[in-house]
């Protein structure tokens, strides 16, 4: 584990294996980070399905659990944002041909509402095709400022 | 923790508690093997109680909707009782909280069925 203190900033990084168990593994690092930031219960709860359904995707559709591929994982933090990196080694990702789970045909798919989920879950998410070969999904989300 | 299912009769209705994380795995599978063995033998009514559930992602939401479709499709029923918020905000995320029917009360829902 690779991890980098700054002023006021953190970062914690990880080359996870291709199996579930990183899922575990990841949603530990990240809870973790997110629970000192000082999120609460419920944002806790979004930010790690978030991160499952993320890695979940680049273990299971990105690296089809190959061995001898990882998952990045780099976690970001700074006093009022939490920033997660997962890439994967796979064929590459096109968010944009993932059908609408909302869809009224799609309703009843059994599968395709990671990516809606975590959307509406996190302040930020972007994904991007790694070169030479891969997915990297950046997800952000913002402390909520004290009332 | 994985998912602990527990299923028990009132009437004709077969009412599943289900407890834990139902997640892509051992969790989705365990939930889908228990609906799949119910339906396959010939449970048509079928309650899934989720008060206990305190983590459901979207292989778990998956195996529901596949679980509500075989069941339907072979002319039965499956409604949701007690879910806890979380599981309520990820149904209405997804817009399944308008297909499956969904109780608050035992009672009120074993009636529903027809």
């Amino acid at each position: 584990m690779a991890d980098q203190e700054g002023v006021g900033a953190h970062t914690v990084e990880e080359a996870l294996e291709s199996t579930l168990e990183s899922v575990d593994q990841a949603e530990d690092i990240v809870l973790r980070e997110a629970r000192e930031m000082g999120f609460d219960e419920d944002e806790q709860h979004h930010i790690g399905i978030s991160l499952r359904e993320c890695l979940v995707n680049a273990v299971v559709h990105g690296n089809k659990y190959n061995s001898h591929k990882k998952v990045r994982l780099v976690v970001s933090r700074t006093p009022d944002r939490l920033e997660i990196l997962v890439g994967d080694e796979g064929e590459g990702f096109d968010v944009q041909q993932v059908p609408d789970p909302l869809a009224e045909e799609n309703l009843l798919r059994q599968s395709g509402r990671g990516v809606m989920m975590i959307q509406a879950f996190m302040d930020e998410f972007h994904v991007q095709r790694r070169h030479p070969s891969g997915t990297e999904v950046r997800m952000v989300k913002y402390l909520p400022k004290p009332r | 923790m994985s998912v602990k299912l527990t299923t028990r009769q009132v009437g004709d209705v077969t009412v599943v508690d289900a407890a834990g994380r139902i997640t892509l795995g051992d969790g989705a599978s365990t939930f889908r093997d228990t609906v799949r063995d119910l339906a396959a033998g010939g449970q048509k009514k079928m309650l899934l109680n989720l008060a206990e559930v305190s983590y459901i992602d979207s292989s778990g939401i998956g195996e529901m909707v596949s679980g509500f479709t075989t069941v339907t499709n072979q002319g039965g029923q499956v409604k949701l009782l007690n879910l806890t918020k979380r599981v309520k905000d990820l149904l209405q995320i997804t817009k399944l909280y308008t297909v499956f029917e969904v109780f608050d009360d035992e009672a009120a829902a074993v009636r529903s069925f027809k």
